[in-house]
């Protein structure tokens, strides 16, 4: 049974009056002290102890917000790459150690609307670059279920927050899998929405293509709840989508009788570690016996995703690393003239797997290169998204895979870059077709948490938090056995 | 495409990027961008003929803002994070004109 | 060898809104450093672009004036560079699908009755950079950012001028089509309009072009001519001396009459341009461009045609009436206000130019309203005023502004036609010259010029000269 306190649990004691909002608040700046300080877990990059407490008193004399607010006094935390007015914004880089943002992301704003409270900002790869959170210029955050492992990246403090019970709701942020895979690896949900659906306004971005804000839960509907208050249109987002966001909680019916799942058989290759591969069959089964059809399907660029995806990604992020130049904020570290203030400083502030991906990035879109690799790469980006225009066309609802291909592994296991990159192997063809995924856990290996991973049409939300619901109330404790 | 990469290739990105690197790292990324380039090979073996670049995933037409004063407020103004700041300006090491910088502004 | 230049130009423009291209900051001019300035313009974390609605409707009026296709779909990619004006590290600009193209600007016409046509290449819409004063404090560059993300259009030629004439030709009508269009303060003194040529030389008569170099760092239209011509005869020179013309970037220093070359490094400029996948292709409906080319401001060249039609004006008069379109709106107040658009034409071509010269004041913001202006002239043609006391009044007006009735009655220079008074002066001057008031009755005609001349003259201007000439008759019963 999954410990984990929900958010809906939270809001309601909160309603009943059985807890205070100011002993809530205080149980999760307490935990998180004890999981960075005792545990040693390193989650915070900073605790905003005092900013909780404030808006804690302020919320308590808000009758309207008790009443109505979806969630209300729930603590939450939030990845070090989302702008929070007067708190530290880090990315987890040295370049902008000691940066205050003087404003704050859209999705945060709406989290403070709805009642959250945030208590830290979370421990990430520098500038989400990474699957395991080793990466980080201020160390690297410990798996809470199994400390001598990564917990997964580049979230990897967002979900390391929610799974070591700090918080029953954290964001994060999704390129490649970046929620999705922290959650798989922390036995957690993590869910990124279409591309689109979240504003990105205040996330300081990586690949702006790719981004996306996501969320992590203890449980689908909190999950969905959370993703429901951050979703819509936003003026300050010329990306983000006007589209309806419907109520994520009114998830529909129990029976899943009519409903079509996709099994691609690229995400369930004969390599892959077979005890993963039974527990996605047991999810499966668990699916077949709620009156889902389980399909076998083909989405046949699958292989190309990775080669796609370590093209479009860091050429972008060469571009939008750019501002951080040392003129405006951030370090600035002296050299010969101008030209030695930007190498200076940059060589400094970005650690190595920021550089190789900067490096890589500009090397794709120079002169001679830029057909050769990034035209090309966006053209197979195409076929990749074309394969899922395809087979959602051909009748089916939504697709099932295996989250990753591995369990959470050892710090510094993954020397090679290149083998680092394959974490993202299941993950990030959604980004790269902008389709909503989320990953829920399906069981466990070796008592390590195992995600499995749903997919479905642009903004059809609803349906992959119907189908994720359904398969967690299925499983129930299996989920975490 | 299979072209590889030399240090001097690498010198002359990081150039690009305003990175600077020792010799070392500059060998260092040299063999990490061949290894890298080299898994991205399949690429180039795909049959891309009339197949459109993605552009704007999820996104029909731009959404355009109305010409109104409404600017972003800043809780702190830029001298509260500027690394050097005079008189309201922010301040870098002198560049004699702009001809002087390596690129001009245009 | 005799050599013929080649010139294309790129015009940068500053559009006429009120906020920034991508974000909600006031784009005006001269407020202390970086006080316009906002999370996008300084390119903090996080922030994100959303482009303009009205630099894309003047962007789009500006395309259509010079006759090029407005495409439904163009895109903003990203044009990279390290610079400390520009907070992003990259500028957003449009590269390989820009807003419009394919348009032509007529310059003048032959001598055998053909237009001179330049060919507009494209139209694309960017942001601008910041400023840099790189002489203000010692050891320092200082970086003011409010001019950073104001949006521009840049207008490239083809490279079809042959001279430098042609190139200010260019400029000039280019810049009467910008002031029509009402899209930007077109001011090069200001850095609202910046041009950048590209200058070649090649054999006269040649099909293909030579190596051209681009001249930078003008800041009038005869800095652009005078800038040409001392480009074109250095090039001249090396390809005279047997040498090759280098790819380069050349400065011109307007106060020492010449070019050098710019210490940019060889290579450098690798901008890598790729879309930029914060902004959405820029989708603009077909109906949209349509409306907008309905409701295109008038062109120059059709005013003109408007004004030799509706006034009768000569081709003189409609070239300088129609310069500027503040002009041509005054002159079409007076005419219209006043009726005779002849004296209209006179008046404002004289007279009001005249002031505008003297006093420095620009036709828009002039202290005599069109309104006023043919009140004066109304006051002449009604024999209100004479001719004379009309130009006192003008006078006076450019001074306060205030209403020529006014002036007139203020001064005494009403005309007057009370008998009385017209009387008692003709007697006066009878008296003082009685050997031509015998001879005026004797039959003289042409006397009655004189003495009218000296009535006129004793009454300061203000005497009726109609009136004077019929009691001039009946007193000498003529
Ligand atoms: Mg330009
Ligand atoms: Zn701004």
């Amino acid at each position: 049974m999954n410990p984990l306190v929900s958010a809906a649990a939270i809001t309601g004691d909160l309603r009943a009056g059985t807890r205070s909002l100011k002993d809530v608040i205080a149980g999760a700046l307490a935990r998180a002290r004890e999981a960075d300080e005792k545990e040693q877990l390193n989650i915070f990059l900073h605790r905003a102890d005092s900013q909780a407490r404030e808006r804690a008193r302020a919320l308590e004399a808000d009758p309207g917000a008790r009443e109505s607010a979806p969630l209300f006094g729930v603590p939450i935390a939030v990845k070090d790459n989302l702008a929070v007015a007067g708190l530290p914004l880090t990315c987890g880089s040295r370049i902008l150690k000691g940066y205050v943002s003087p404003y704050t992301a859209t999705a945060i704003e709406r989290l403070a609307a709805a009642g959250a409270i945030l208590v830290g900002k979370t421990n990430m790869d520098e500038f989400a670059m990474g699957s395991s959170t080793e990466y980080s210029a201020f160390g690297r955050t410990r798996n809470p279920l199994a400390p001598a492992l990564v917990p997964g990246g580049s979230s990897g403090g967002s979900a390391a927050a929610v799974a070591a019970g700090v918080v029953p709701i954290a964001l994060g942020s999704e390129t490649g899998g970046s929620v999705r895979q922290p959650a798989a690896f922390c036995g957690i949900v993590g869910v990124k929405p279409t591309y689109g659906r979240v504003s990105r306004h205040g996330l300081v971005a990586f690949a702006s293509s790719l981004d996306q804000i996501g969320v992590f839960g203890t449980n689908v509907a909190d999950a969905a709840l959370a993703t429901r208050v951050i979703a819509g249109r936003d003026d300050r987002d010329a990306t983000s989508a006007d589209v309806a966001v419907p109520d994520y909680a009114s998830a529909g019916e129990a029976s899943l009788r009519g409903v079509v799942i996709g099994r691609p058989k690229e995400y369930f290759p004969a390599e892959l570690d077979p005890k993963i591969a039974a527990l996605c069959d047991r999810a499966l089964a668990n699916l077949r016996a709620l009156g889902a059809e389980v399909r076998e399907v083909s989405l046949s660029h699958t292989a190309l995703a990775i080669p796609v995806y370590y093209i479009v990604a860091p050429a972008e992020a060469s571009s939008n690393l750019a501002r951080f130049d040392g003129v405006r904020y951030g370090l600035r570290a002296a050299g010969d003239g101008l030209r030695g203030l930007y190498e200076a400083t940059r060589s400094q502030g970005f650690g190595p797997e920021v550089t190789r991906r900067i490096m890589l990035g500009t090397y794709v879109l120079s002169a001679g290169y830029y057909d050769a690799y990034y035209r090309k790469a966006m053209q197979v980006r195409t076929l990749i998204a074309d394969d899922f225009r395809a087979v959602f066309a051909d009748g089916v609802h939504a697709l099932f895979t295996p989250t990753t291909p591995t369990t959470a592994f050892a710090p510094g296991s993954r020397s090679d870059p290149y083998e680092m990159y394959l974490s993202d192997i299941f993950t990030c063809t959604a980004n790269l077709a902008g389709v909503p995924a989320i990953s829920l856990p399906i069981g466990r290996v070796d008592s390590l948490p195992v995600g499995g991973q749903f997919m479905t049409p642009h903004f059809d939300e609803q349906r992959m938090f119907h189908l994720a619901a359904a398969l967690e109330r299925a499983l129930g404790t299996e989920a975490h056995a | 495409m299979a072209s590889q990469v030399s240090v001097q290739d690498v010198r002359h990105v990081a150039g690009l990027a305003r990175l600077g690197l020792t010799d070392e790292r500059a060998a260092e990324l040299t063999r990490d961008l061949n290894t890298i380039l080299e898994h991205m090979e399949v690429l180039s073996r795909v049959d891309t003929e009339g197949v459109a670049e993605a552009a704007g995933v999820g996104a029909a037409g731009m959404r355009l803002r109305e010409d109104t004063r409404a600017p972003i407020p800043l809780e702190e103004p830029p001298s509260a994070f500027a690394p050097e700041m005079r008189h309201g300006f922010l301040l870098v090491p002198r560049l004699a004109t702009h001809e002087d910088a390596q690129e001009p502004s245009e | 060898m005799t050599w013929e230049m080649v010139v294309g130009l790129e015009v940068h423009v500053q559009l006429k809104t009120r906020t920034k291209a991508f974000c909600g900051c006031s784009s005006s001019f001269g407020d202390p450093p970086n006080t316009n300035v906002c999370p996008v313009c300084l390119a903090l974390p996080g922030a994100l672009p959303v482009l303009n609605e009205q630099a894309v409707d003047l962007a789009v009026r500006t395309a259509l004036a010079l006759g090029c296709t407005v495409h439904e779909t163009s895109i903003f990619a990203r044009k990279n560079y390290f610079y400390p004006d520009l907070p992003k590290g990259y500028q957003i600009s449009q590269y390989d699908k820009p807003l419009a193209t394919g348009g032509s600007l007529q310059i003048g016409v032959h001598e055998n009755g053909q237009a001179v046509k330049v060919g507009v290449t494209r139209v694309h819409m960017e942001e601008d950079a910041g400023k840099s004063l790189h002489d203000r404090y010692a050891g320092a560059t200082a970086i003011d950012l409010n001019r950073a993300g104001v949006p521009l259009i840049e207008i490239v030629s083809e490279p079809d001028m042959r001279s430098s004439l042609e190139a200010g030709a260019y400029l000039r009508t280019l810049k009467q089509i910008l002031e029509y269009m009402d899209v930007s303060d077109v001011s090069m003194e200001e850095g609202s309009l910046r041009v950048d040529a590209n200058v070649s030389a090649r054999t006269r008569g040649a099909t293909t072009l030579g190596q051209k170099t681009e001249v930078k760092n003008m800041n009038s239209f005869s800095g652009v001519e005078r800038a040409l011509e001392v480009e074109f005869a250095r090039q001249c020179a090396v390809l005279d001396a047997g040498g090759v013309i280098a790819q380069q970037t050349m400065l011109w220093d307007g106060a020492a009459g010449q070019v050098r070359p710019a210490r940019a490094k060889e290579g450098s400029h690798d901008y890598r341009y790729f879309p930029d996948p914060d902004l959405p292709p820029l989708v603009i409906e077909r109906k949209r461009i349509a409306r907008a080319r309905e409701q295109l401001p008038e062109l120059p060249a059709q005013r003109r045609a408007r004004f030799a039609d509706t006034y009768r004006l000569g081709g003189y008069d409609l070239d300088v009436l129609t310069s500027s379109p503040a002009l041509a709106e005054y002159f079409e107040g007076v005419a219209r206000q006043h009726g005779d658009p002849k004296a209209a034409a006179n008046w404002v071509m004289g007279e009001v130019l005249a002031a505008l010269k003297a006093t420095g004041q620009a036709i828009g913001h002039f202290s005599v309203r069109s309104a006023d202006l043919a009140a004066l002239l109304n006051l002449v043609r009604d024999d209100v005023i004479s001719h004379t006391a009309a130009k006192q009044i003008f006078a006076t007006m450019v001074k306060s502004g205030d209403p020529p009735a006014d002036i007139a009655k203020r001064e005494g220079l009403l005309k007057v036609s009370d008998d009385t008074a017209l009387r008692g002066w003709l007697e006066e001057v009878l008296a003082e010259h009685p050997k031509e008031a015998e001879r005026f009755a004797a039959g003289e005609r042409k006397l009655q010029g004189v003495l009218i001349g000296a009535v006129m003259k004793k009454s300061k201007g203000s005497a009726d000269p109609r009136r004077l000439a019929q009691l001039l008759a009946e007193r000498l019963g003529t």
